[in-house]
């Protein structure tokens, strides 16, 4: 019964041994000793995906911006024939910057999950043959995109200053939903690539709930045309706001362009609900990890 | 009295689930099963074992004990359960029952050149399969000019490793594994790489691993060298532990109970076979010039090999191919049909296939023969049998009839020889 217990003894001779190899029973969450100790492997296998993309120099490090730029101008492009964009046009920031101000985040939460999802499956060759904290695996891509984050952020900025937007000091609570998004990203990450692994059919399905998620969450569509919409019940903008990424864009576009902050109590409700997703989710990935090497 | 043991395994075993797997790996079907039968759903959804499916035991009641220090071989055929006890050893699954107690740090090298990524140098490619193994960054450091070294790819380290050789590339991988320093070293099969210059040089660095003081656990199919690294040796049969003891005895129990020396096996039952199935080997004889039935040859004599073969789901053509080993298990030959220019197309039922080996140079030893089939546009083989049909080749015979030396080699040779001298040259005959 019980978990593999690992002592910290140094390498003389041991009575108690340095590892009791046993079936696990039961629900046990994270050993965090054990990660912290293949914590270099996590760097390297983050940056073995950083470098690798970044190697062919250019262009990889132009696609990570190229994205939501492209995905920018088209939506401007279109909103513009159309003539109303679906943005509180009162406060005087052009669409382009408030759209652009809630890709950069999006893609960062869209890149970290799809591609943690597939993380196990694509290194099950690694899996199969070497030990490792398995849990490494779905945070390595999360740092790689965090990376991609980065650059795409600096572009933000350039655009900022092109139409001479300053941020408010409220821009200090930008790493709060960073890690939001990061958290988010994580929490799902982990239920994903577990079933990924175990099952064969979950993969057709999420990216169809990221594609699902991009156009519920306020990245095209503002939070205020939803939440000033008459055809919005009550109950609807409470399973609207659900949707942590709601709380997490409109911070991000409250902290970089002075829109109105999220309601504090979409925030506790967003921290609580991810919360809840993350250790749940470390639970249900220790439980599956015993079987990755051998089903996947 | 506990402070020597390496590695204490007690009633090991492991259990794998076979036949319908396909049940429950939907999740769709597992949605919908939860919505007819809820909490049986969420129990199995948590145990994922339910008992209804067949399992096999692929491992069963193992225990030993490993010295601090010890060298050991695990030697097996394929699919008695050696991989999967390195596996378990290694972290890599876990047991279904019993315990494996490991005292000391373990470094398992279960394949070569994990995680290299081809877009990275050679450079890059150290740190990062060090890494991968259990080094740290400084670790790493330290032994990186002895790891160029012995890889001999110090020009290229700068150089993506997907431009490397597959001579350089083994080279460098086992590079990184070999400067391991671990307590445990756990090595499955990775000296079947690479050319004989450098599985020479990794047969060295292994006895000077063991010399270190450092337990090394072993697997290999070659038992010539289990018999020579080992002091110990564990076989495993069907995944329980038939023998422990000696390595030179326990190699040599495995040898004299794997094949038949009785000129003829009947293959329908045989166990030890893996492939699809759409062709089986029924049985196998063989018969000297004179059409008896015969397993004993002498140097030079032709050798009549037939078997039988049976389509049991239809193909429409398959490759034959008859292996040769030595007997400690060296790989001779492999004996397919198209490279003698036979063309096995559209394949009856039931077929008795005939080989003639002419004029066998082999020294006199117990070599054995293995059977193996397929199609080749798939990698997959229909059927594939290892080293079941033995026959000795003995002294005499019409060739020589001297005595011949069984250490003098495999390869029984004669060629040409002439003389010069100052006057003229004479051939001999």
């Amino acid at each position: 019964m019980s978990a593999n217990t690992v002592s910290t003894s140094s390498s003389a001779e041991y009575d108690v041994p340095l590892l009791d190899l046993r079936a696990r029973h039961g629900w046990e969450i994270l050993d965090v000793a054990d990660i912290w100790r293949y914590r270099e492997l996590l760097w390297i296998l983050a940056m073995r995906d950083v470098r690798v993309r970044y190697k062919q120099t250019i262009v990889g490090a132009a696609w990570v911006v190229l994205q939501p730029i492209t995905q920018m101008l088209i939506f401007t492009t279109l909103f513009t024939l159309l003539g109303r964009f679906p943005t509180d046009a009162k406060d005087g920031i052009p669409y382009a910057v408030s759209l652009y101000c809630a890709l950069v985040p999006w893609k960062l939460f869209a890149d970290s999950m799809s591609q943690s999802s597939e993380s196990i499956v694509m290194n099950q060759g690694l899996i199969t043959k070497v030990y490792f904290p398995r849990v490494i695996v779905p945070i390595a891509p999360i740092i790689a995109s965090f990376v991609d984050f980065c650059v795409a952020f600096v572009v933000l900025i350039v655009l900022m200053a092109c139409y001479q937007i300053v941020p408010t000091l409220a821009i200090l609570s930008l790493p709060f939903f960073v890690l939001m998004v990061l958290a988010s990203a994580f929490a799902v990450g982990l239920w994903t690539s577990a079933m990924n692994a175990i099952y064969r059919d979950t993969r057709y399905v999420f990216p169809f709930l990221i594609q699902l998620g991009f156009w519920v969450s306020p990245v095209v569509i503002e939070s205020s045309v939803v939440y000033n919409s008459s055809k919005i019940t009550p109950l609807l903008r409470i399973i609207y706001d659900l949707n942590p990424m709601v709380m997490v864009l409109n911070g991000f576009r409250w902290a970089m362009l002075g829109k109105p902050a999220p309601e504090m109590q979409a925030v506790i409700t967003s921290v609580v609900g991810v919360s809840i997703l993350l250790v749940g989710g470390l639970f249900y990935f220790r439980k599956m990890e015993t079987y990755f090497a051998d089903k996947v | 009295m506990m402070g020597d043991i390496a590695i204490r395994v007690d009633q090991l075993g492991k259990r794998y689930r076979i036949g319908e797997q396909q049940r429950y790996q939907r999740f769709s079907e597992v949605l919908a099963s939860a919505a007819m039968a809820p909490f049986r759903q969420l129990r199995d959804l948590a145990n994922r074992d339910p008992l209804k499916h067949r399992h096999i035991w692929a491992l069963k009641d193992v225990s030993f004990d490993v010295k601090k220090g010890e060298v050991i071989g695990l030697i097996g055929r394929n699919g008695a359960g050696k991989s999967t006890l390195l596996k378990i050893l290694s972290q890599i699954t876990e047991p279904t029952e019993g315990s494996a107690k490991i005292y000391g740090r373990v470094g398992s090298l279960l394949e070569v050149g994990t995680g290299f990524h081809p877009e990275l140098t050679g450079r890059e490619n150290i740190f990062l399969n060090g890494a991968i193994l259990g080094m740290s960054r400084n670790e790493i450091k330290k032994k990186f000019d002895e790891i160029v070294d012995f890889a001999e790819t110090e020009t290229f380290l700068d150089t993506p490793v997907k431009r490397y050789s597959s001579g350089m590339y083994t080279r460098l991988a086992f590079a990184v594994a070999a400067n391991l320093e671990s307590d445990i070293l756990l090595i499955d099969e990775v000296l079947a790489v690479g050319d004989a210059a450098f599985q020479r040089k990794c047969m060295g660095k292994m006895g000077d691993v063991a010399k270190t003081g450092r337990t090394v656990f072993f697997v290999s199919h070659n038992t010539g060298a289990v018999a020579r690294l080992c002091q110990n040796a564990i076989l495993i049969a069907g995944g329980e532990m038939e023998e422990y003891g000696p390595a030179t005895e326990v190699v040599a129990k495995y040898h004299s109970e794997s094949t038949s020396v009785t000129a003829e096996i009947d293959l329908k039952n045989y166990k030890y076979r893996s492939g699809s199935g759409e062709l089986r080997f029924n049985w196998a004889r063989i018969r000297n010039e004179r059409g008896e039935l015969s397993s004993q040859f002498s140097v030079g004599d032709d050798l009549y090999l037939e078997f039988e073969i049976e389509v049991v789901r239809p193909i429409d053509r398959a490759r034959l191919a008859v292996t040769l080993r030595a007997s400690d298990g060296l790989a001779l030959c492999n004996m397919i049909d198209v490279d003698s220019g036979f063309e096995f197309d559209r394949p009856q039922r039931k077929e008795i296939i005939r080989i003639r080996i002419d004029d066998l140079r082999l020294y006199p030893d117990t070599y054995s023969l293995g059977f193996w089939s397929g199609n080749l546009s798939t990698t997959g083989a229909y059927d594939a049998i290892d080293a079941c049909l033995s026959f000795h080749i003995v002294d005499g015979g019409r060739l020589t009839q001297r005595r011949l030396p069984r250490n003098a080699g495999i390869l029984f040779l004669t060629p040409q020889w002439s003389r010069e001298s100052e006057r003229a040259s004479v051939w001999a005959a």
